[in-house]
């Protein structure tokens, strides 16, 4: 008998588990390019090219984009362009600031000792186990009893009275990134020896240089993790930011859940497949980039 | 390089909170007194204060009373950076994210040191190492000795008025180890930088230090020569700690400028001809000790302090064999160089064996009961 021979269980589970997880995304990908208007079932790829688009009932049947049809749909429609720059720009001005946040709040943990740390650390936990959507409606209150009070009491009106937009939801995507941030730098910090730091100041390097040449690049890793972390949370939330958004601060996510409620078009498709590859190509340059870190 | 002592600590004192809330002095009213150019060694296990008292000559700490003088100046709260004395870590603390020639050129960097000095400097230092070549490689690429002595090369570039090192060997092999201790013994009698070196290990202590302080529970025990640590312990914690040793309770039965006379009610029998140290009295309660090596196994019978006793036990160890014996209810452990090559068993004691043991009075020592 050979010990390493795979058993049969351990082997169909593993086949099952991949089915499962990827079966849903290879055929969303597969409908970005169904000849079908309908998405319901898959009439084939639109096979040839042409000036316009030409329709026989609700099959594509030629387009000037040939079997991309629905990505150059998708391209032309300026409420998905526009989505998807405000989840863009929420995305990156949340991630860098719940970065940055983050780092701070697990330096300190970690090499501080103060009355409410116990408390400061069991606090990073409430955001994350708390129901998104409880947290969401919290976030609405407080930011609506907040502009009453404050356009009542300034007198505001008209355009300058403070609402719901961009900042809130990006405000909003601070909050619940900054603790998972801390928990991943935190997990990095671990292994830091404090060594390394007086070795700094040792050799001359005064507070600021020490963080900047050696704890920075030492926990960089573990910050990059975070932040990639903070990026997806930001970029596919749905229920937080269906409470705090407003006019015009429309994301990918509310704006494919509006789409749904019309009608399924293979646009919807694309639009998802653009988004998997980007975040796929993400994790895959964060992965390359620490796996070049780890050999040198 | 002027003032008397490179480094000085006066009535230092180190408390730290314990995680029960109690109050613990790290290092107890300590002072020394190291010189400019000598090779000074802390000996002790860990908690004795060694480390602690390091670091506050570093920087890393401050001391709660007392004060560190560096080249005379009193260094109060100044942080490290400020300090001219650099420090070689136990765990090498070396920076994994630069290289062998970034890491020894960080220090000169912060000095504001131009690049073609910085790599003047590095090229002579990772000489002195023996590194050269080595410039371009990560710590991680290096094995434990090459790592040790970039740590060692970094903290020279600088050319501090004191080098620290806190057990900059603990993580070798034995072998590797003795080889560094002879090399940094070398490297500091070339520079003539004064060391300051923190170990566990007696023996390599001994191998390096000009001078040694015998630490335990935060203080001093026995500073001196390595010679006369080991040959005139000031207590029984000393005598104990370094080398091994074989102790007798006893009383001063009678006290004179030339020699002390000791009870040994054990054995019920007095030893004459003990050297006498300062501070005895007479009557008093005294412990009384002798080293292993010391003692000799002979039928003659050189002088009145020879006793009866029994083997229990040998030990060949190779260069030694340990003969423990029995003297009337008492161990004494017995030291015999294997000065003669033998393979028979036979030639070795035997237990149960009786032997006569003669105890040079010059080699016993009388030293206050703890």
């Amino acid at each position: 008998m050979n010990p390493h021979r795979r058993h049969p269980f351990i082997f169909s589970s593993a086949i099952l588990v991949y089915i499962f997880l990827y079966a849903p995304i290879i055929v969303l990908i597969l409908f970005s390019f169904n000849a079908s208007r309908a998405n319901i079932t898959f009439e084939g790829f639109i096979p040839t090219f042409s000036e316009r688009t030409v329709m026989e009932g609700s099959v594509v049947k030629a387009s000037p984009c040939g079997p991309f049809h629905w990505f150059c749909e998708l391209a032309k429609d300026d409420d998905v362009i526009e989505a998807a720059g405000n989840t863009l720009t929420i995305a990156f001005i949340s991630t860098l600031i719940s970065t940055i946040i983050g780092t701070m709040a697990a330096l300190a943990l970690q090499r501080y000792e103060f009355k409410l740390k116990p408390f400061s650390q069991l606090s990073l936990y409430i955001p994350i186990v708390i129901p998104e959507i409880v947290m969401g409606i919290g976030i609405l209150t407080l930011f609506s009893q907040l502009f009453g009070v404050i356009n009542n009491g300034l007198g505001l009106s008209g355009d300058s009275r403070l609402s719901m937009g961009i900042s809130t939801v990006i405000v909003s995507h601070i909050a619940f990134s900054v603790p998972f941030v801390t928990l991943v730098v935190q997990a990095r910090l671990q292994g830091f020896d404090k060594s390394y730091e007086e070795a700094a100041m040792d050799l001359g390097a005064n507070e600021w240089t020490t963080f900047r040449r050696v704890t920075f690049p030492m926990i960089l890793p573990g910050v990059l993790s975070g932040g990639l972390l903070a990026f997806t949370l930001s970029l596919d939330d749905f229920v937080i930011t269906f409470f705090t958004n407003g006019p015009g601060s429309t994301t990918l996510p509310i704006y494919v859940y509006g789409l749904l409620r019309r009608i399924i078009t293979p646009q919807v498709n694309a639009l998802s497949t653009v988004w998997i590859l980007t975040i796929f190509s993400a994790v895959l340059l964060l992965q390359w980039v620490q796996s070049r870190e780890a050999k040198h | 390089m002027t003032a008397e002592f490179a480094v000085e600590l006066r009535d230092v004192v180190k408390k730290f909170i314990t995680p029960e809330g109690n109050s613990l002095n790290a290092v107890d009213h300590v002072t020394m007194q190291i010189k400019n150019g000598e090779f000074f060694s802390m000996l002790g296990s860990s908690g004795c204060g060694k480390t602690t008292s390091l670091r506050m000559i570093a920087g890393f700490e401050w001391p709660t009373e007392g004060e560190v003088y560096i080249e005379g100046k009193a260094m109060g709260h100044l942080p490290p950076f400020q300090r001219k004395v650099n420090t070689v870590f136990q765990s090498y603390a070396l920076f994994q994210h630069l290289t062998v020639f970034q890491n020894i050129a960080f220090g000169l960097e912060m000095e504001g040191a131009d690049k073609s000095e910085i790599e003047k400097r590095v090229k002579h230092v990772l000489e002195m190492v023996q590194l050269t070549g080595m410039e371009r490689r990560k710590p991680k690429q290096l094995s434990g000795g090459q790592q040790q002595r970039v740590a060692v090369a970094r903290a020279l570039v600088k050319v501090p008025d004191v080098l620290l090192l806190d057990e900059p060997l603990g993580a070798l092999d034995l072998k590797l180890r003795k080889e560094m201790q002879l090399e940094l013994k070398a490297l500091q009698q070339q520079l003539g930088i004064t060391f300051v070196y923190v170990t566990h290990d007696q023996e390599e202590a001994m191998t390096m230090s000009d001078r040694i302080a015998v630490m335990s529970k935060g203080k001093v025990q026995q500073m001196g020569h390595p010679v006369e640590i080991y040959e005139r312990p000031a207590n029984k914690f000393v005598a104990d700690f370094i080398g091994e040793s074989n102790f007798l309770d006893g009383k001063i039965k009678s006290l004179s400028k030339e020699e002390a006379v000791v009870f040994i009610p054990a054995w019920n029998t007095e030893i004459t001809g003990l050297p006498v140290s300062p501070g005895l009295v007479n009557g008093e309660e005294v412990t009384v000790s002798i080293r292993p090596e010391k003692v000799l196994i002979s039928d003659q019978t050189l002088n009145q302090n020879s006793f009866k006793g029994k083997v229990t036990n040998t030990v060949y160890i190779g260069t030694d064999t340990h003969v423990y014996t029995d003297v009337m209810g008492k161990r004494v452990k017995v030291l015999e160089q294997n000065r003669i090559s033998r393979l028979d068993p036979g030639s070795f004691y035997t237990i149960g064996q009786d032997v006569n043991l003669v105890m040079m009075f010059e080699n016993v020592l009388v030293l206050k009961k703890e």
